[in-house]
């Protein structure tokens, strides 16, 4: 029987239903036209967003909080360019994400036409992966070999070009064949050899420190991690992309390390004689002075990714792998091992150098947020925007879930939060949402409110308003003599511009507003937004200045 | 230290910006670069001579091999093989200088591909001293225009342990 034609918009689509997509985030034009046709028959769920930025972004978050792979749509040219810092983020934190562009027809590319960009190129250093689509034959196997890409190995953003003319050609659908990519073969096992090589150097060690990224979240491998921490008796940092990949109410946790990490955290990476990075790449944030990073340290370093592996640093002992497989491979050749004069002063900086903030004066945005996370039990997903309130609530809000922290690590990228949000809620429905923004970053993307009604996804936008952008204040604060140059903001009205978009407004200026907010905003059903008006000039402490060793912290 | 990586990749469009746009973004540099398709028509090879320490090498090749159209790389520095470059060059000639051309052109076992009433064009292959030799020789009459391929490299026989279809090494050679 002869098979019914189909448009190769209608082809991306029933391939994309192939591919289990639930949700789309996204927003029409021109050349995206034949798509969106072919959408609206189509049982996947399309979250128009009110900037194709806010699309890329909450496609991110839906990734980053479900572990499937975000998808963004938009058309050419503008639109193609607004997913461009989207993408940017996803790539710098692996988040797997397939983005679909439209494109001018293939007989106007490169004549300069109407809303005509060279996506394929302005994004190739910040794809895994690109096609440019030259047939609707080709449509089912690009999108199979996308969202293979996007998600495995170490996961990335994959981008798909669609000149309307092969949106719009007919054809019969025909099944991908199986995925044929000789180039691509991620690694999965680590190497038997290196595994006993670094199982030998743990046996060894009398002070170890697992110190785990966002690979180690990345790749479910919390309850590995989980294990091997706690049968070596070794305590574990992690950084802002590890978050909630060990929990941070465990005894063994020493929260986050490096620029605004824990002292007990740097202390540790500085006294330890051996490092095991787990899906960690020793970021410059992370390690401050590379030369004094972890000097008494053997390094052992556990990533999917070989090129990672000692890209910043000389690694002693390197695995290439998955993270979850190798941690497997490492935990059943170790026996316990008994570290108690390690554990006792883990224990003993713990005590002595807690997080600590002076609880006087004016509202504290440390304070917020630790009732936040009083409030929500620990058990919300958070996104933030970034600055500031980013590097608090890593620090205050005690996270013991994986794809429970949602924030912006690599590209450091403000405005993310609150699209972020957006897709999270999609994502995770029965969740408690908040996105802890500052002033600042709020209105880099703050349109996406209009979406969040528009949905009824209630999320919970907790704004710590200093009525600067307080990181770049703290900065010229510390580092430009108080100089604050063009760091001070003349903000809207939050409250009324909640309401104006249909989300309710709250003000807080009281530590006792603080509870009954938070109470009311998780009730409420809707999108909150809270405006925190707090202590202008707090600092993130500690800090280690920019370039410094760890063991030299501020405050 | 200059390294020659002999890359396979997929011929498909883009492959040569996704390559180059590598070593520009992550500060690589490349001394030259030549590329055709092979035996196979889905693949191409691409000869990159690459200029750096150790680390860095290992850097270009994990890079590299991140890219998904990038098959194969094998960086050849250290084993035998041999090595080609093409160069074609229009020197001005007059009578005068002629003949004295021509038997450069004669030692260097080059060819005479185009005579024009003031210029002669040259081309010569071989490896990139003997290249630089030649054009060294040919500087003083006047270089008009000239044109390198990049170097073009490959391994001498055949790898230890590579399957040749029942053949010996010998029988092929």
């Amino acid at each position: 029987m002869k098979q019914k034609k189909l448009s190769g918009a209608e082809i991306l689509i029933k391939s994309l239903e192939a591919e289990g997509v639930e949700a789309i985030f996204g927003y029409p034009g021109g050349q995206a036209l034949p798509i969106y046709d072919a959408l609206y028959d189509s049982g996947i769920k399309h979250i128009l967003t009110r900037h194709e930025q806010g699309a890329a972004h909450a496609a991110d978050g839906y990734a980053r909080a479900t572990g499937k792979t975000g998808v963004c749509l938009a058309t050419s040219g503008p639109g193609a360019t607004n997913l461009v810092t989207g993408i940017a983020n996803a790539y710098m934190d692996s988040v797997p994400l397939v983005a679909i562009t439209g494109q001018v027809p293939q007989n106007l590319l490169g004549k300069d036409s109407f809303q005509e960009a060279d996506i394929i190129g302005i994004t190739m250093p910040i794809t895994k992966h690109s096609y440019l689509v030259g047939d609707p034959a080709e449509i089912s196997r690009v999108v199979k070999e996308a969202f293979y890409i996007a998600a495995s190995g170490r996961p990335g953003p994959v981008l798909i070009d669609m000149p309307k003319d092969v949106s719009t050609a007919e054809m019969e659908y025909r099944e991908p064949d199986k995925i044929c990519l000789p180039g691509y073969e991620p690694v999965l096992d680590g190497h038997r050899q290196q595994v006993m090589k670094a199982a030998e150097a743990i046996t060894q060690s009398k002070r170890p420190l697992i110190y785990a990224g966002g690979g180690a979240v990345i790749s479910g491998a919390y309850e590995e991690l989980l294990q091997l921490a706690e049968l070596i008796v070794a305590p574990v940092t992690t950084t802002l992309m590890g978050i909630g990949g060990f929990p941070g109410n465990h005894p063994l946790s020493l929260g986050m390390l490096g620029m605004h990490g824990t002292r007990y955290a740097n202390f540790a990476v500085c006294e330890c004689d051996l490092l095991i990075a787990v899906g960690a790449r020793f970021a410059d944030r992370v390690t401050g002075r590379l030369e004094a990073f972890a000097p008494e340290a053997r390094i052992i370093q556990i990533d999917i990714d070989p090129a990672e592996i000692g890209k910043n640093i000389q690694v002693d002992i390197p695995i290439a792998g998955d993270v979850k497989r190798v941690l497997k491979q490492l935990t059943e050749t170790l026996s316990p091992v008994l570290r108690e004069a390690w554990r006792d002063k883990i224990a003993a900086w713990k005590k002595e150098y807690p997080l600590s903030y002076c609880d006087k004066g004016g509202l504290k945005p440390q304070y917020i947020i630790s009732e936040i996370y009083r409030q929500t039990k620990g058990r919300a997903r958070v996104t933030t925007e970034v600055g500031q309130h980013q590097m608090w609530t890593a620090q205050y809000y005690t996270f013991t879930q994986p794809r429970s922290f949602i924030s912006s690590g690599g590209l450091g990228t403000m405005g993310y939060g609150l699209p972020a949000a957006v897709g999270v809620q999609v994502g995770c429905p029965e969740d408690v949402v908040f996105d802890i923004a500052g002033d600042g970053s709020i209105q880099m993307n703050i349109q996406e409110l209009a979406t969040a009604v528009n949905y009824n996804l209630p999320i919970n936008i907790a704004v710590i308003n200093n009525g600067y952008l307080g990181m770049v204040r703290q900065w010229q604060e510390l580092f430009y003599n108080r100089r604050y140059s063009y760091s001070e903001l003349l903000n809207p009205d939050f409250v009324r511009l909640a309401e104006a978009y249909g989300a309710e407004g709250i003000r807080v200026t009281t530590r006792d507003g603080v509870t009954p907010a938070i109470e009311r905003a998780i009730r409420s059903g809707k999108p909150v937004v809270i405006d925190f008006v707090v202590d202008r000039e707090e600092n993130v402490l500690p800090m280690v200045p920019p370039g410094g060793s760890l063991d030299k912290m501020l405050g | 230290m200059r390294h020659t990586l002999a890359v396979l990749v997929e011929n498909t469009p883009g492959v040569l910006a996704r390559v180059a746009g590598l070593f520009s973004r992550r500060g690589f540099n490349i001394d030259s670069l030549a590329v055709g398709r092979t035996d196979n028509p889905a693949v191409s090879r691409m000869t990159i001579v690459v200029e750096g320490s150790d680390q860095v090498l290992e850097q270009v090749n994990k890079q590299l091999h991140k890219l998904i159209d990038v098959i194969k790389i094998n960086d050849i520095t250290k084993d035998a093989y041999v090595d080609r470059e093409l160069v074609m060059i229009k020197v001005y000639t007059e009578p005068a200088t002629r003949s004295e051309i021509i038997q450069l052109v004669d030692i260097f076992r080059g060819r005479i591909v185009d005579v024009g009433r003031k210029t002669l064009t040259i081309e010569v292959t071989g490896d990139e001293g003997k290249i630089d030799a030649f054009e060294n020789c040919l500087r003083p009459f006047g270089i008009k225009e000239l044109v390198r391929t990049g170097k073009i490299a490959m391994l001498r026989g055949l790898k230890p342990g590579t399957k040749t279809n029942g053949y010996k090494e010998e029988d092929m050679v």
